[in-house]
């Protein structure tokens, strides 16, 4: 279990049941090391700031995590973690490595507004 | 609208955070400004073994979020992944622009650390996480089986590399010297293992992505001339920069690298100014040293206040 403040997606089913059960939602895909740490915790400040954003997190390593491993947006990924934005339950962007909170504000702004 | 505190902290790493534990638990009003979350680079590292009062390695994350919590806990504010878009030193009222907000001081303390050097050559930013890599714990599986060059040759790309060898089939050091910087007893680890080659006053110029293997431009530094490699990814480890560039053209004085020239008490230039941790002009960069910064910050700025 990652050991973050976000609410964490055990199963490809409950992240199923959350894009369609929430309009915007922010999923961070990775493990406790130095690149997914600040997106985690920039995540923890954002989600204050965007509460129409379900922001979560989702272990890399469990086996349930093959939906966003093996998403077709992260098929070229080399870097952890995988983040992954939807919208509507549809991907709307999907990064890979470690993004500053500028970064992600922007794509917030871009993708998720 | 505006808001004032006493004293206002720009990074919130274990330099910051001492301050803030400090400045709040003596009654001084304290913000804490930056532009991530709070722990610095503390919070990326994966187990501190050398912060004295833990017997056992601490987890990195965990250290960090104490800190905050310690500071929190004596009213310290925080202002997170926020932006400082412009700001005025050099008088007795500071000001800070933060996300539209005003924020105004007597005093401030810049914490703001260092980051890893990015090379700035062209490809480098557009194929991060898609071939190439600042963390070999992190992304080192991809690379099993497969060919990779490594940037550097300081501690950082000697220790990433044997980190590396344990999954890939080959690594090629690209150095700008003739020599690695790293400990020698690391250093030897790297050169003696059958599976490292070099190149040796070469620096990338340059990072492409064909199909799936990545090519390389690199100059020679002696002949001007462009060797190209192709592999399947790249892991950079080519040092630390100051994070000071939100702070050019605020008067703050500064040596030739970049970092924050100050006095023993931390203060600079500026009156009322101070700097602590990393992004400070020093020999030594410790978490220890950057507490014990931010704990002389803040005492003056308690004294001052």
């Amino acid at each position: 279990m990652l050991q973050t403040n976000l609410e964490h997606i055990t199963s490809k089913e409950q992240l199923q049941q959350v894009i369609e059960s929430n309009e915007k939602v922010a999923v961070c895909c990775g493990r406790m090391g130095p690149m997914c740490i600040p997106v985690y915790e920039i995540f923890e400040v954002l989600r204050e700031k965007h509460p129409d954003i379900k922001f979560m997190d989702m272990e890399f390593d469990s086996p349930d995590a093959e939906v966003i491993r093996n998403l077709p947006e992260c098929r070229t990924f080399r870097g952890l973690p995988f983040t992954v934005y939807y919208r509507n339950g549809q991907v709307v962007k999907a990064t890979t490595s470690i993004q500053n909170a500028k970064q992600i504000k922007e794509i917030i702004s871009e993708v998720l507004a | 609208m505006s808001h004032h505190f006493d004293v206002i902290i720009i990074g919130a790493g274990p330099a910051g955070l001492a301050a803030a534990i400090y400045t709040a638990r003596a009654g001084v009003s304290t913000l804490v400004i930056d532009q991530s979350s709070a722990g610095g680079q503390v919070k990326t590292t994966h187990q501190v073994a050398n912060y004295p009062g833990f017997i056992e390695p601490v987890l990195g994350h965990q250290l960090a979020a104490n800190m905050k919590k310690q500071a929190e806990r004596y009213g310290t504010r925080f202002e997170l992944a926020a932006d400082i878009t412009e700001m005025d030193l050099t008088g007795d009222a500071k000001w800070l622009k933060v996300d539209g907000e005003t924020y105004t001081s007597k005093a401030v303390i810049i914490a703001t650390g260092s980051s890893p050097r990015l090379l700035n050559v062209p490809g480098e930013q557009e194929l991060k996480g898609s071939g190439i890599s600042y963390c070999a714990t992190c992304d080192g599986e991809f690379y099993t089986g497969k060919d990779i060059v490594v940037v550097g040759g300081g501690n950082s790309a000697m220790e990433e590399s044997l980190m590396l060898l344990q999954h890939v089939n080959s690594i090629t050091v690209i150095h700008q010297f003739d020599t690695l910087q790293a400990e020698k007893i690391t250093a030897d680890k790297v050169m003696q293992h059958p599976k490292v080659s070099f190149l040796w006053s070469h620096e990338p110029r340059g990072f492409e992505k064909q199909g799936e293997r990545m090519v390389i431009k690199a100059e020679n530094l002696k002949t001007q001339e462009i060797v190209t490699l192709e592999r399947d990814g790249v892991f950079i480890f080519a040092g630390m920069l100051p994070n000071v560039a939100i702070l050019r053209n605020t008067g703050l004085q500064m040596n030739a690298y970049g970092y924050i020239t100050t006095n023993e008490s931390m203060a600079t230039n500026l009156p009322g100014v101070y700097a602590a941790g990393d992004v400070r002009d020093k020999r030594y960069r410790q978490i220890t040293t950057s507490v014990g910064d931010g704990t002389i910050a803040a005492l003056e700025v308690i004294r001052s206040v």
